[in-house]
């Protein structure tokens, strides 16, 4: 059974169509990658999903479950780190997370809280009250609610945003671990090395249309191209060379070439201009590349 | 039913946590009508033959107390997770629209009566009031709490900002409470406004309640009864509703 299923999904918001006829099946136990630009429609899928907004048209399911028809399970199979900072001032974290464990009729959860305390380096503050605590903190505890009645399916929404380099490793650590045994888990997230490293397979989000859906490493795959980064003297490119050029960095010219044959064909181009070569580097796509390409191409 | 006691104990703890604020201040705000007003309006001629003006403003303001501050319950807490986005947390549960509706009028209703009976105690150290039927002031008391605890759940899933919640409790919940005969028998106005007073739903809240204490009021307890208990039933079903559809919580 898929871990998501979502079928014809869409959404206005007043005259925007935040997502467009969206179709996209997640298998259980899945580490998938939702990217796009700021306003995609990445939050609007997550937030049809968790039954924070209500679809115009199509069906979404969680595990089998329609989110609005059986929302109750729907909901049960469902964690969700939602992108903005957000806590309850009057409560302490470990009141937060036995509060929320609540909300999903599991009363006595000590041992499992215990664990996603120690587990996000929280003990330390888990008897501080919410306001007291620092950003990433914060995030910290809005991962420790989502996981806390032990979801299928976890939804992180942007959770590394602002987030200082020791806790996102620790975060992906654990969260590699949930995956490891059977999470299905979900990510949206700008960082594209994050993606690139994490998830198995990725969609690209534009305009509320998926413009982009495979294995990640297809994606890199099928991005056809190598960069070379090279500085000269002097600093003019040979005129053969002018149809490679795509950019500048500082003094760095970036060509921009099919595969390594041509490589060779432009640095043959260099020599036969009698041009020096102070720096050279040859980049092979990143999943940077290939989102930039995607989204160019739309 | 485990998510909707959760959510019913997460409620009654926030306004604990702030109880200096949600429960002793009303109650000194009360008694200070009470030494004002009776002190102002001492010479008036009793209302209720043996009862002084004193023991009749008591079951007023401990209603007018109670009324407030069940509606003044449900309807910050909506509103502040509402600006402070932390109802996103309440609405990613299983928790049906019944349970939600339940917990925070439940909530409303424990404020309501925790103020209400503190300001009784209070103002009954002060004045002798008489408790003739303690099961109809219990029950107008629940219910005008529930009734506020639900227009709470209206006004704080409709209002967007703080400045309309307060409008609507400054143009709405305050002159209904204050026109309700809490320092005053209608039966002292002239004819129009002692009509419309009885088209005023609070009034038979408070006429009810204050039955309960003295055994007379301005019309017979069943009537309020039925009043009440017609207006809690309609906005139960009008909370019911826009939690069911989502109105301005789920887009």
């Amino acid at each position: 059974m898929p871990a998501i299923e979502v079928r014809q999904a869409s959404k206005r918001y007043g005259p925007v169509r935040a997502l467009d006829g969206v179709s996209l099946t997640i298998e259980s136990g899945e580490f998938f990658g939702l990217l796009g630009p700021n306003g995609a429609g990445k939050t609007t899928l997550i937030s049809l999903l968790a039954g924070l907004a209500r679809a115009d048209g199509g069906s979404l399911c969680v595990m089998g479950y329609d989110v609005v028809r059986d929302y109750r399970c729907a909901r049960r199979a469902l964690g969700v780190v939602p992108q903005e900072l957000v806590f309850d001032p009057f409560f302490t974290v470990r009141e937060t997370l036995r509060i929320q464990s609540g909300y999903f009729g599991m009363r006595n959860n000590h041992a499992w809280i215990d664990e996603i305390i120690e587990r996000l380096d929280l003990t330390e503050k888990a008897d501080a009250n919410m306001r007291s605590l620092s950003g990433g903190m914060k995030r910290r505890v809005l991962v420790a609610q989502a996981l806390v009645h032990r979801p299928p399916v976890i939804i992180l929404d942007e959770p590394t945003a602002g987030v200082d380099v020791e806790l996102r490793q620790g975060l992906w650590k654990f969260i590699r671990e949930l995956n490891g045994a059977g999470h299905t888990i979900v990510l949206t997230t700008h960082y594209l090395e994050e993606a690139e490293a994490l998830c198995g397979r990725i969609a690209m989000l534009k305009h509320g249309r998926i413009v982009a859906l495979d294995e990640t490493a297809n994606l890199l795959k099928g991005f056809s191209g190598v960069r070379i980064r090279v500085r000269l003297e002097p600093d003019d490119l040979p005129a053969q060379l002018v149809h490679y050029h795509a950019g500048d960095e500082g003094a760095l010219r970036l060509l921009q070439v099919q595969d390594y044959a041509q490589v060779e064909e432009v640095l043959a181009a260099i020599r036969q201009a009698g041009v020096r070569v102070l720096e050279l580097e040859i980049l092979q796509a990143d999943l940077e590349d290939v989102f930039v390409q995607v989204m160019r191409a739309q | 039913m485990g998510g909707f006691y959760t959510l019913l104990y997460k409620e009654l703890l926030r306004f604990w946590k702030v109880s200096f604020q949600t429960i002793a201040a009303p109650i000194l705000t009360a008694l200070l009508y009470l030494l004002i007003f009776s002190h102002a309006l001492e010479s008036r001629a009793e209302i209720y033959p043996g009862v002084s003006y004193q023991a009749f403003l008591v079951p007023g303001l401990a209603m007018m107390s109670l009324l407030q501050n069940a509606f003044a319950n449900s309807s910050s807490s909506l509103i502040q997770s509402k600006i402070t986005g932390n109802l996103v947390f309440v609405l990613l549960t299983p928790l049906s629209p019944l349970e939600m509706f339940l917990a925070y009028s439940l909530a409303a209703v424990v404020r309501g009566l925790t103020v209400g009976l503190g300001v009784l105690l209070v103002t009954m150290l002060l004045t002798d009031v008489p408790v003739q039927h303690p099961v109809w002031a219990v029950a107008f008391a629940v219910l005008g709490g529930g009734i506020l605890g639900a227009m709470g759940v209206i006004a704080g899933i409709w209002a967007d900002k703080f400045d309309q919640l307060a409008a609507f409790q400054n143009f709405v919940i305050i002159p209904l409470t204050f026109l309700a005969g809490v320092f005053y028998s209608v039966h002292s106005l002239p004819e129009l406004w002692q009509r419309a007073s009885h088209l005023n739903p609070f009034f038979y809240m408070v006429d009810g309640f204050r039955y309960g204490f003295f055994g007379a009021g301005d019309v017979p307890p069943w009537v309020s009864l039925g009043v009440v208990a017609g207006c809690m039933l309609g906005l139960t079903a009008l909370s019911l509703r826009l939690l069911a559809t989502g109105y301005k919580l789920r887009h």
